[in-house]
């Protein structure tokens, strides 16, 4: 009995560090390939993340530019503008599933935004493609309906069952006795929500929603299918543009192996993990101070 | 109970490790099966000096439908051969046959423009067939303008000229419709048509496959694009070609060497093809398999009356 014990537990721990090492040799490749734009062609970071002008050669020579500001730009305005999209129904939705109607939320809710979630992104896009960029290219007399508003419509929709769903499991987790004390003192329903449930959630909600961010952040495929991949800063939430995940989706496959074209776009790769990062830390920081509060 | 437990968990597992083997993209392999029997056994008699063994080859989306279909014929009449074909873009091909990951790498570029010297110095080159692009424009516009100049094509495509009225066309917004900048199609086009001048990016839009640039062009009023002729065996409704200096772009014109807008397909080899590699390579490059091949849309490279 205590050998199959020892057997097991040398197993699952085999699998956890195995994960690990996985998750850092992804980052030290990626660090290892992204960092020649600046150690081997001479680039500087300043270039990279600021200058407009993209035109790596596809050659082992180097000499082109390599200013990703316009993806960068394209990235986190799609990104934010789905967060703004999102956040209201998010949270009106978890309210609604936690506070309001708990019942229903049970049997239907729950589920469906359960479903929601396991909806692949091609769908997505595909979906946004054929229905919402006409629709966007009629509704606003446009030459074409691919803009950053349809990228982040199809983001926004993405992420909504994310924020969701992380938002009321907080508002449930507020402890019950929070909830009664307002009652007893007399709070209409409204008045709980609002004064008592959901400072109390915060944490949560901001959880989720950075989740979501990140989420979208590192979406490829819905985005690049409605975005329009033009390279240029857009005039405005009409007009089309490029982001990160497109530029190393559609590029990677034809670019030369270890030419500075190849190395730009590992570079931008780099550039999502690290936001990535950034936003796990920050979700660490929020979830270690709500516990502190509490 | 736990044994099972435990059989299962190890089937899981070594399930992981081949589902992670068998890598990503589009792939498709087909085990060699006695189906010469009852498929063709005349052309099976006819082979009668049958190879076998097993082609890897990957790269250039643009050769994939082709490769993919020689593939299924060749394996009709050698069945001892399992071809497995992926595309994943030139580079990719090219670097996995330097390295001897593939077989065959696939490209629609001179492995020397994508490759390091030392590493394209082993590979050996098959010019197996030559592509042909074309310009194409959605249907309103052909109605009107049967034919562009070089010069106005390049003033077309780097944003100088914007509306077709500019060029006795109809009164419409130019919508550039563009491929990725690495891509084999791109770069053929801008070298030849449009004289090695760069493309407008910043007023494009960017498509990752000609599939999908065809049908923007075909939902949009004033679109103009590039394509193989691959890819317009077949009509597409709302989407017509469009002559440059009066030279329409057909298979012909491009034997003949009439139209400009034309490059080889590369297969590369890591030293010289042996065994089911060259047969099936060779088989690609036989006139019994040139005619399927045009009317697949691509030129046989063996009869091109001009060179490169």
């Amino acid at each position: 009995m205590k050998k199959k014990e020892t057997a097991w537990r040398i197993l699952v721990m085999a699998c956890g560090l195995f994960l690990i090492l996985l998750t850092l040799s992804i980052g030290a490749f990626l660090c290892y390939r992204g960092l020649g734009t600046f150690t081997h062609y001479g680039h500087s970071v300043w270039e990279f993340l600021f200058s407009a002008d993209w035109k790596p050669a596809d050659d082992f020579q180097g000499g082109g530019q390599v200013g990703a500001a316009i993806f960068i730009v394209g990235s986190l305005s799609t990104c934010f503008l789905a967060l703004l999209i999102a956040t209201p129904f998010s949270l009106a939705a978890a309210i609604f599933m936690a506070a309001i109607s708990p019942r229903l939320s049970e049997k239907l809710l729950q589920p469906a935004v359960e479903i929601f979630v396991g909806i692949p992104s091609v769908v997505y896009g595909w979906v946004g493609l054929t229905v919402l960029v006409p629709f966007i290219q009629r509704l606003f007399h446009l030459p074409y309906g691919y803009s950053v508003l349809s990228g982040a419509i199809v983001l926004a929709v993405m992420i909504f069952p994310t924020i969701t769903s992380v938002s009321a499991d907080s508002i449930r987790n507020v402890p019950k006795q929070y909830r009664e004390a307002a009652y007893g003192l007399g709070s209409t329903r409204w008045q709980v929500i609002r004064r008592v449930l959901l400072p109390a959630a915060r944490p949560g909600v901001l959880t989720g929603i950075i989740l979501g961010l990140s989420r979208a952040f590192g979406e490829a495929l819905a985005v690049a299918m409605v975005i329009g991949k033009r390279l240029a800063f857009p005039d405005g939430i009409l007009s089309p543009t490029n982001n990160l995940t497109s530029a190393i989706a559609s590029d990677m496959g034809g670019a030369a192996e270890g030419g500075e074209f190849n190395t730009a776009l590992w570079t931008m790769a780099l550039l999502l993990l690290l936001i990535s990062f950034a936003f796990i830390l920050v979700v660490r920081k929020i979830t270690s101070k709500g516990v502190r509060e509490k | 109970m736990k044994k099972y437990l435990s059989i299962l968990m190890i089937a899981v597992l070594l399930m992981m490790g081949t589902a992670c083997s068998s890598g990503s993209g589009a792939s498709s392999t087909a085990e060699s099966k006695a189906e010469s029997s009852e498929a063709a056994p005349s052309e099976a008699a006819s082979s009668k000096t049958s190879v076998s063994g097993s082609v890897t080859a990957s790269g250039s989306s643009a050769l994939y439908p082709l490769a993919k279909d020689a593939a299924d014929k060749f394996k009709k009449l050698n069945p001892d051969v399992s071809i497995t074909l992926n595309a994943g873009g030139s580079g990719t091909g090219l670097k996995q046959v330097a390295d001897d990951t593939v077989d065959i790498g696939n490209s629609d570029v001179d492995a020397a423009s994508k490759l390091t010297e030392d590493k394209a110095k082993g590979l050996v080159d098959h010019k197996v067939c030559v592509v042909t692009m074309a310009p194409i424009v959605s249907a309103d516009v052909k109605e009107k303008v049967e034919s562009l100049t070089t010069e106005q094509l390049i003033d077309i495509f780097t944003g100088k000229t914007t509306n077709w009225k500019e060029v006795g066309g109809p009164d419409e917004a130019i919508s550039l419709v563009t491929r990725p900048s690495t891509s084999g199609t791109r770069a053929l086009f801008k070298e030849f048509a449009l004289n090695g001048k760069e493309e407008a990016s910043n007023k494009s839009l960017e498509t990752d496959d000609s599939g999908t640039l065809l049908q923007t062009v075909a939902q949009h009023k004033g679109a103009i694009g590039y394509v193989a002729l691959s890819y317009l065996t077949k009509e597409v409704e709302g989407v017509k070609t469009m002559a440059i200096d009066g030279v329409e772009p057909t298979l012909e014109n491009t034997y003949s060497g009439k139209y400009k807008v034309w490059g080889y397909e590369h297969m590369y080899t890591k030293g010289e093809a042996q065994g089911a590699v060259k047969a099936f390579i060779d088989y690609m490059m036989s006139e019994d398999y040139g005619k399927i091949m045009e009317s697949l849309g691509y030129n046989a490279a063996s009869k091109m009356q001009v060179e490169r």
